[in-house]
């Protein structure tokens, strides 16, 4: 092995990889066979972090940074005058391997320029899972990126090696694609989707009826936008994430605060703040969508088409509906428990457990975790002293900020800085 | 009646039977300590347990009986958190569960059970970090080998794991605060102690223990590490809670080697 020659592509193509913010490595349920290599039936790990403080779990990396897209948001555009590079997928796949071997990473994650046409490109990256799955016995986690454009029968072979794919949809309105990425074509991002989404749900109901089916894709398939790129409101960016888990069951969607890398007049300047809280709220959102039982046209709608990025959206939508409140921890259902500003999915279960034993009070809710602070102006339990006083919310909201202060730091929330 | 204090080898075996004499002689245990260590009750008789293998079956057949699977791990797993005075609390709680009828090891509102709940937490978030942080070198003898000095005493569970992740490599796992290892030769785990040379080092690649190309590999990974970085983003106070600094000797990432 050249190993100069693999350090300056190892750092020329994971610089460009490294805007594809999904590195879990979870949900697959891959266990080793033969006494081969790896294992991913539990639960993902993050081998490290980095200095931006995301989770370094899988290997990502470019196949090549080489693409015949002009795409004017992507670092690695053909107009883009920077170092090219391409891996051999035997380096990709010694590279994996040693890695893998010595406890840095869980796997590889793949994604590639667009060069000669999709369909090539596809292939290519295939051939490394291939290689990785059938040479090297190896059960570790494969993410592959699937090429807009690629076609069914190639689609339909990358899940059968990989665990998870994706195509990374970037802009989530169509104006918005056609303004930034005018070679590209909606549909192109669809139709591998549709491929997938459908060949997970053949391969499921097959494996019902035969034991030996292969696995397809068994960790789902998920997806990325970029927020903050082009005008979009947060209702547009949740509303076609919405779109996406219902039609495509995608596992996840990714948001990714646009990190200013070009001069392009149509996008935000180079130096721009990346939209750190704004996805962080996102993030909060898309929980709150999944696991807290919301329809996300209870949190944004015509009338709130932005969140408030003072307050987190569950604690936004509460004071929005204060006639639902106060509630009483001791009796509501667990659905609505986890509507109470404060209280998380952890908690949630806890009290259920706890409360079959005695009814609690202020002390033993404190004591399970939950955030008194923003909960004891919504719920009452088994004590005397109630914080319920009649109050405006937005003088509620003030007093909560007061009492609290936010995770992010002034100088990474500049709408935060004038309070 | 006065109090007695138990004193075991430190086994959970030991353990289980310093619960099983407290209940069979209706003792009012004090304090349950390892031997070797000081007993602080003053006015106490002081008993010696020896680890029984048919009593301590019979505590762990009658906890079954009355727990979910999920609290027999958490017994174990704040057992070996070996913080001081643990032993008491799962006395306590352990009587808690013995003394109703009904099953109460989700009563979160008592105080042992939850104490138990949460030290449990802090010893599975360790065993997830070693899982994560532990970084094998190859040594020359085709051994892949990683030292690590965790807060608990995490190598029996973190077995498992490894076992069946590098089914196809030998590899020993060495926890140098607590001199033993955890040693891999393709079919089974045995613990080995062993005396490990000054300077092998928690990472770098000494060319007199480890294979010729261990160091590339570690610059490879480091070079990885940095390149994926997106500096205007960075936020060292979330990277170090994700990474407390304690960690970061065993990373080759985070060490000035390269």
């Amino acid at each position: 092995m050249d190993f100069d020659r693999i350090k300056e592509k190892l750092n020329i193509l994971a610089d460009a990889a490294k805007y594809d913010v999904s590195c879990s490595s979870s949900g697959s349920k891959r266990t080793n066979t033969k006494k081969g290599l790896g294992d991913s039936s539990g639960m993902g790990i993050c081998h490290s972090y980095t200095q931006d403080g995301r989770c370094v779990s899988l290997l990502k990396i470019l196949l090549t940074n080489h693409c015949i897209f002009d795409c004017a948001y992507c670092v690695t555009r053909k107009s883009n005058d920077i170092k090219r590079a391409a891996f051999k997928v035997q380096e990709v796949v010694d590279l994996t391997i040693s890695f893998y071997r010595r406890n840095y990473i869980e796997g590889l994650f793949l994604s590639s320029g667009i060069f000669k046409s999709p369909d090539h490109t596809m292939e290519r990256l295939i051939s490394v899972a291939k290689k990785l799955r059938l040479e090297e016995n190896f059960n570790g986690y494969i993410h592959l990126k699937s090429i807009p454009g690629a076609s069914d029968e190639l689609m339909r072979e990358a899940g059968l090696y990989a665990d998870r794919l994706s195509v990374n949809i970037e802009i989530p309105t169509k104006s918005g694609l056609k303004l930034l990425a005018p070679d590209k074509k909606h549909e192109d991002f669809m139709k591998p989707m549709e491929k997938v989404k459908n060949e997970i749900i053949q391969y499921k109901a097959e494996s019902k009826l035969i034991k030996s089916t292969p696995k397809y894709a068994p960790a789902g398939q998920s997806t990325q936008m970029i927020v903050g790129a082009t005008g979009e409101s947060d209702r547009d960016i949740m509303y076609s994430s919405a779109f996406f888990y219902k039609n495509y069951n995608m596992k996840r969607v990714y948001y990714s605060g646009y990190v200013p890398i070009s001069t392009d007049p149509r996008l935000p300047a180079i130096g721009t703040q990346v939209p750190m809280l704004r996805e962080n709220r996102l993030y909060q959102t898309d929980w709150l969508m999944r696991f807290y039982g919301f329809d996300i046209r209870e949190l944004l709608n015509d009338q709130n088409m932005h969140l408030d990025m003072e307050i987190d959206p569950k604690l936004s939508w509460a004071l929005r509906n204060r006639h639902l409140f106060p509630m009483d921890v001791n009796r509501i259902e667990k659905q609505q428990l986890l509507r109470v500003p404060g209280i998380g999915l952890k908690s949630a279960n806890k009290i259920v457990q706890a409360r079959k034993f005695r009814k609690l009070n202020w002390e033993h809710l404190q004591k399970i975790g939950i955030s008194t602070n923003r909960a004891k102006y919504f719920i009452t339990c088994d004590s005397r002293e109630k914080e319920l006083r009649d109050l405006s919310s937005e003088h509620l909201k003030q007093l909560i900020l007061k009492t609290s202060h936010s995770k992010f730091r002034t100088d990474l929330s500049p709408q935060l800085s004038l309070f | 009646m006065t109090g007695t204090v138990l004193k075991y080898d430190g086994s959970f075996q030991g353990f289980l039977t310093c619960i099983f004499t407290g209940y069979e002689q209706k003792l009012q245990v004090v304090e349950i300590v390892p031997a070797g260590e000081d007993q602080q009750q003053l006015f106490s008789e002081t008993q010696i347990i020896i680890a029984d293998e048919q009593k301590a079956l019979r505590v762990l057949k009658g906890l079954k009986a009355k727990v979910s699977t999920n609290t027999m791990t958490r017994i174990n797993w704040a057992f070996l958190s070996e913080a001081p005075g643990i032993e008491m609390k799962l006395y306590n709680m352990i009587s808690y569960i013995f003394s109703t009828k009904e099953k109460v090891d989700t009563d979160y509102s008592h105080p042992s059970v939850l104490y138990i709940s949460n030290i449990a937490k802090q010893v599975g978030r360790e065993k997830h970090r070693m899982e994560a942080f532990v970084r094998f070198r190859l040594t020359k003898d085709d051994i892949y080998f990683a030292i690590i000095e965790p807060d608990f005493n995490v190598l029996p569970i973190i077995l498992k794991h490894f076992k069946s992740r590098y089914a196809d490599q030998k590899w020993l796992i060495y926890d140098i605060k607590r001199k033993i290892g955890l040693y891999y030769d393709l079919y089974k785990t045995e613990y080995v102690s062993m005396e490990l040379p000054e300077d092998i080092g928690i990472s770098g690649g000494n060319p007199e223990y480890f294979e010729a190309g261990e160091i590339y590999f570690q610059k490879l990974w480091k070079e990885y590490f940095d390149s994926t970085n997106i500096k205007s983003r960075v936020n060292m106070r979330l990277h170090v809670q994700h990474v407390p600094k304690r960690y970061w000797k065993y990373l080759s990432e985070k060490s000035p080697f390269a």
